[in-house]
């Protein structure tokens, strides 16, 4: 299969951030960028990472596919099929199962009208379920894109969802 | 007390600046150690007399660790600071990040002059993206501050600190698995020995320590050693932060002195919500036993008392559970998380968490016998040995520990609603 290079694949500023990135590890080390990579060319290509997307990662950092496969498959922020424009990840940890992270994802399928991992036919909306994200004093609490939300209640979430649209 | 060491500017006006961190005596342990040359030996002794132990939840002493690298020793050393807080219950550090983070900033600096490395790497989990902003701009303000970079202050010192974001994984926390990953690998735990100091990111030698530990050093530094172990106990000094979760009022953050009773740290959470009754608290991250509400309002919150009372003090997140709980869901909940988050690497770990996940499940929906509890608690000795025996686990990391301690005190403790469930095929309370 012909390589398909990175830069044809990303823009040039995502590029510059893996540069970014790759400039934090010593000269012989770039493999230590190659999370931040992933999640850079994630964003840029909608929420998933796709085998050529990685392909090209790995071509780039100078690693075996394999590696990269590996590392974007261990990790459970990289995602392989599409995801909604927002991805609602609802923690299931603990401390939030004590204070109804259950009844969350309950209203939130419901008022969605998708089961976990599917997207809405929008393509605006999916819900993960995810284990604990650090925010036990605030649950229940759910990440959307790169903010979390806390102390979450039905209301809440109807304003939360209502403000991005 | 409260609020003295890491949450000490908690206070201020946007107190992750450097002007509010500058503006309470920051920086000024670092500026006096580089112009003073203190010796490292003096700095680990006095670490030593603070009697501070590592706050992520192994309680190892920071001092004695610091001591095991030498400053002068030829070669590329690393300090790197374990921001990947993911142990249920605990939102600690996450908040001396967002707060603080120039308390880490300084405390990495006297760390990599003390152990002579001149790189350091802050791993921070993959979602929290505010405090990774939070460190980025304390990083790019302590630099244009000449704190950062070569030859800090004149001193001749170098120090470049870089963080580091994860992507979704319980296990980075495990060091040598951080260091696995920083180097852009699956995070799996490493074989020890050798440990980090001999052995350690991109093999060279390496320290490695909780945000909280090294966030604290710059105020153990700035009173004094005495001073900080005076806050707590003779055997672990200072006060900790203990996040406070679950069935209570006002559940938060609180950094306290290092053996206060824990009644009065549920006071300060506003008590069990609803003035309902306390049944149990998890007391130290998910993965400590489990003891029941009456033996936990007699308990000290410091690690030799908690030992003691059969349980320990971990990363000091205290879960709190009221009388609605079922304790049959909520091992569920814990067995379920440690199935998901095994690395896959060992085998007791990687079959045995699925046992114990599946047979508690089938135990909470009423489908299990009487015999799937004596498996239940075969399963879990065999994956990380027993707690009330003193027995380790059979696995390269603690993972299969952390899945075994709350199973068998689950079972020890709340027994007879495990019964219930196989003789009644449904729960003991209402609750959920």
């Amino acid at each position: 299969m012909e390589k398909t290079a990175l830069n044809t694949l990303v823009s040039a500023e995502a590029i510059a951030e893996i540069d970014h990135w790759i400039g934090k590890y010593p000269a012989d080390q770039k493999q230590s960028a190659v999370m931040a990579a992933l999640r850079i060319v994630q964003d840029e290509n909608g929420g998933h990472l796709t085998t050529p997307l990685m392909d090209a990662v790995a071509v780039y950092l100078e690693m075996p596919k394999i590696a990269v496969y590996e590392v974007a498959t261990f990790y459970s922020m990289y995602e392989h099929k599409p995801v909604g424009k927002y991805k609602i990840c609802v923690c299931n940890s603990i401390s939030c199962l004590l204070c109804g992270s259950h009844e969350i994802l309950e209203y939130l399928q419901n008022k969605l009208g998708v089961g976990l991992g599917e997207v809405t036919s929008d393509g605006r909306f999916s819900i993960k379920e995810v284990e604990c994200l650090g925010a036990c004093v605030g649950a229940p609490m759910m990440m959307i894109g790169r903010e979390y939300y806390e102390n979450l209640t039905p209301e809440k979430i109807d304003k939360i969802l209502e403000n991005l649209k | 007390m409260a609020n003295e060491v890491c949450f000490k500017n908690l206070h201020l006006d946007e107190p992750w600046t450097l002007a509010a961190y500058q503006s309470s005596g920051g920086y000024s342990v670092l500026k006096k150690i580089l112009q003073e040359q203190t010796p490292a030996q003096t700095i680990v002794e006095e670490l030593k007399t603070s009697v501070l132990r590592g706050r992520g939840g192994a309680g190892f002493p920071t001092g004695l660790k610091w001591s095991f690298m030498r400053r002068d020793d030829p070669g590329q050393k690393y300090i790197v600071c374990n921001s990947d807080e993911g142990e249920p219950g605990t939102c600690k550090d996450r908040d001396i990040l967002r707060y603080n983070p120039h308390a880490l900033v300084e405390g990495m600096l006297i760390a990599g002059y003390t152990i002579g490395a001149s790189v350091g790497y802050n791993y921070i989990r993959g979602e929290f993206w505010e405090p990774f902003e939070r460190m980025e701009a304390a990083i790019d303000e302590a630099r244009a501050a000449g704190l950062l970079g070569r030859n800090i202050l004149g001193s001749g010192f170098d120090f470049e600190l870089y963080n580091h974001l994860g992507a979704g994984a319980y296990i980075c926390g495990e060091e040598t698995a951080l260091l696995e990953s920083i180097e852009g690998k699956k995070g799996q735990p490493r074989f020890k020995p050798p440990f980090p100091a001999n052995y350690g990111l991109y093999g060279k030698p390496t320290t490695i320590n909780n945000t909280e530990s090294l966030a604290s050093v710059p105020e153990i530094l700035r009173n004094g050693g005495q001073w900080f172990l005076e806050l707590g106990k003779p055997s672990a000094g200072g006060s900790k932060i203990f996040s406070v979760s679950g069935h209570v009022n006002k559940p938060g953050n609180y950094e306290i002195p290092l053996g206060t009773p824990f009644r009065d740290l549920l006071e300060m959470a506003g008590g069990v919500r609803h003035g309902r009754k306390l049944k149990a608290v998890i007391p130290g991250g998910s993965s400590v036993p489990v003891l029941p509400g009456e033996l936990m309002m007699e308990v000290d919150m410091d690690y030799d008392a908690m030992m003691e009372a059969g349980t320990l003090l971990g990363s000091g997140a205290v879960i709190v559970m009221d009388d609605t709980t079922c304790m049959v869901k909520v091992l569920e909940n814990l067995s379920h998380f440690y199935m998901n988050e095994s690395c896959g690497q060992c085998t007791p770990c990687r079959e045995g968490t699925g046992w114990l996940a599946r047979i508690v499940h089938r135990i909470e929906q009423g489908q299990a016998s009487y015999e799937d509890l004596d498996r239940l608690e075969d399963v879990a000795e065999k994956v990380g040995g027993n707690f009330y025996a003193r027995e380790g686990g059979r696995t390269i990391c603690a993972l299969g520990d952390a899945a075994s301690m709350p199973v068998l005190s689950f079972l020890k403790h709340f027994r007879k609603e495990f019964e219930y469930h196989v003789e009644h095929k449904r729960c003991m309370v209402s609750g959920f």
